[in-house]
């Protein structure tokens, strides 16, 4: 069975599909960085399923698999909080919002 | 014992030094700073093409770290610009009476050594998954750092650099299902024109002309450099960018010469002139400084976009291909230099836009003169680095009959002048000498250093034609490096 096969791969291309249309469509950066994260569990299911063999399984691709994963995790507490701070900066009562010294507001 | 993993792992090592001895983790520089010295000095006296894997596992599987001529070069500029953007954020950077500055001073220091750490390992390593790592590593260090300046823009550079990271790693992943191999060399030999090679190379590319923030993909660049506290703001157009090129110079002309379309060489030059233009319009458009100078750096990194089609004409690593890393190596000095005079002259007159440099040459002249120095650099006036890059490309143009790339590389000089001379103008302005608050004077010396250094290599020109000479796929095809363990 050729869906059988590659079901890890295509079910992965699925969710990179899904994550990136959720990344396209989303504006609030929370979202986007969930559907970030989705975009990086397709990625990371596409290069687990490479290594899977009939008799034996390639740990290389696993290694590559769980740096990744780190990396991830590492990146997507960092968003959270820098996510985090600018909300907290929008609702500060003076609204000055003294970050921005070039009053760029996108 | 290598000097190769030694470059990656001592700014790791000073990180966490750094993190650990809080206010004073400082300090470390002073230490930092010749360990580092004598590491690029001993990076640089290898043998051309000195390679080394790292924890002794061989190829497909360890990951090798080589020292080539663009990594030589890389490597040692991004040393000098991070040992006096360092010494110069001694001061910026110490923890204050207030308490965002206490923060700020605790948090730049182990992201200096982490941005530092990244970008060697970026430069240095042939293993595309690790490049992906040293990507992550640079930035992250990066975006915290433009969080000094703006939350805001640091939040749009951060989603949009993750969304780069991601789509060079499904790259990645496509090369490994296709060739069971991400090392640079080995892909170089087994490089095959399918599918999934050729999109693999797309996605990744796109991912990295986000991170090295090429027209049309530079949107966030200007807010995030122009918001950030100067020394940050020159690490990030100076040394950040780079990356994302050398790993995009990696893959183009290392990895997959052999399967890259004309066409696909004429796009890039495209939007490298693209770049040119556009970044230099919107230069002369700012009338704050800093945003000025960020504009610049999207026009200068289109140089080095719009030198892909003339290196991949040009046989050997003639004209062309030194040019480009020249280019890329001058910039990293006469940026660095540029964003700390800047930073200097708007601490002192506190401010931010063009006019409030009314007459400041007579104020401070030391910081205008290296504001002027680094300029001539990027205008690329003789006897500067960046007369010579764009000498070399304009030559390696005019050869091989392309007329629009050698009409960019003009009136990109012509519209530098233009908007460099914006700052200076009003610097010179008037005949009153404004009253100014120099803080710590010792620092005017840093970007003085730098703009000097970018304006004397012109002469060491030959030198550095050579150091770049040594690059694997400039000659015949990449031969097995050899170990120097």
């Amino acid at each position: 069975m050729a869906i059988v096969e590659h079901l890890y791969p295509l079910t992965g291309a699925v969710l990179v599909g899904l994550g990136l249309y959720g990344f396209l469509t989303l504006r609030h950066p929370l979202r986007q960085l969930l559907a970030v994260n989705v975009v990086g569990a397709g990625i990371f299911l596409i290069l687990g399923g490479l290594g899977r063999g009939a008799d034996s399984t390639d740990p290389f691709p696993q290694a590559l698999v769980i740096t990744g994963i780190v990396v991830a995790v590492a990146l997507t507490a960092f968003g959270a909080a820098l996510i985090l701070r600018v909300a907290e900066d929008e609702r500060a009562p003076d609204g000055t919002a003294a970050d921005d010294t070039n009053g760029n507001h996108p | 014992m290598s000097p190769l993993d030694l470059l990656v792992a001592a700014p790791l090592a000073f990180m966490i030094a750094a993190l650990l001895s809080g206010p004073w983790g400082r300090w470390w520089l002073l230490a930092a700073i010749p360990v580092m010295a004598g590491l690029t000095v001993w990076l640089l006296l290898l043998p051309e093409g000195s390679g080394h894997v790292v924890g002794g596992w061989t190829l497909p599987l360890g990951v090798q770290l080589r020292a080539d001529g663009v990594a030589q070069l890389m490597v040692a500029a991004t040393a000098v610009c991070a040992a006096i953007v360092g010494l110069y954020a001694l001061h910026e950077f110490a923890p204050g009476a207030d308490r965002s500055e206490t923060a700020h001073g605790f948090a730049f220091w182990p992201l200096f050594y982490l941005l530092w750490g990244g970008a060697n390992a970026g430069f240095l390593t042939t293993d595309l998954f690790n490049l992906y790592i040293a990507l992550e590593m640079v930035s992250l260090a990066a975006v915290a750092m433009a969080a000094m300046g703006s939350l805001r823009a640091a939040l749009r550079y951060f989603v949009i650099a993750l969304v780069g990271s991601l789509a060079y790693l499904l790259g990645v992943a496509l090369l490994f299902s296709n060739y069971a191999t991400v090392d640079l060399t080995l892909l170089a030999e087994m490089a095959r024109p399918d599918l999934a090679t050729k999109t693999a190379l797309a996605v990744m590319t796109a991912g990295l002309l986000i991170k090295a923030a090429v027209f049309p993909l530079h949107g966030w660049l200007p807010p995030a450099h122009a918001a950030a506290p100067a020394p940050a703001s020159a690490l990030l157009s100076a040394i950040v960018v780079k990356v994302g090129f050398v790993i995009l110079l990696r893959l183009w002309f290392e990895a997959f010469p052999a399967i890259i379309a004309p066409a696909g060489l004429e796009l890039l030059g495209w939007l490298g002139a693209l770049a040119v233009l556009y970044g230099s319009v919107q230069a002369i458009r700012q009338d704050t400084l800093k945003a000025l100078v960020a504009y610049s750096t999207v026009a200068q990194i289109g140089y080095l976009l719009l030198a892909f089609p003339l290196v991949a004409t040009a046989a050997g690593t003639g004209g062309a291909w030194a040019g480009m890393t020249i280019h890329a190596t001058a910039h990293m000095l006469a940026k660095a230099a540029m964003f700390l005079a800047a930073g200097l002259m708007l601490k002192a007159v506190n401010g931010h836009h063009l006019k409030d440099l009314h007459g400041l040459a007579r104020a401070m002249p030391l910081t205008v003169a290296a504001f002027g120095l680094a300029a001539v650099s990027l205008m690329g006036l003789p006897p500067s680095a960046g007369f010579l890059a764009k000498f070399l490309l304009l030559e390696a143009a005019v050869e091989q009959g392309a007329v629009f790339a050698a009409a960019v590389l003009l009136v990109g000089g012509l519209l530098a002048a233009v908007y460099l001379f914006k700052p200076l103008a009003w610097a010179f302005a008037g005949s009153d000498t404004p009253v100014v608050v120099a803080k710590a004077p010792l620092r005017t010396a840093a970007p003085l250093a730098l703009a000097l250094l970018a304006v004397s290599l012109g002469f060491a020109g030959q030198a550095m034609v050579d150091i770049t000479a040594g690059s694997p796929w400039a000659g015949p095809p990449a031969t097995e490096a050899e170990d120097v363990q």
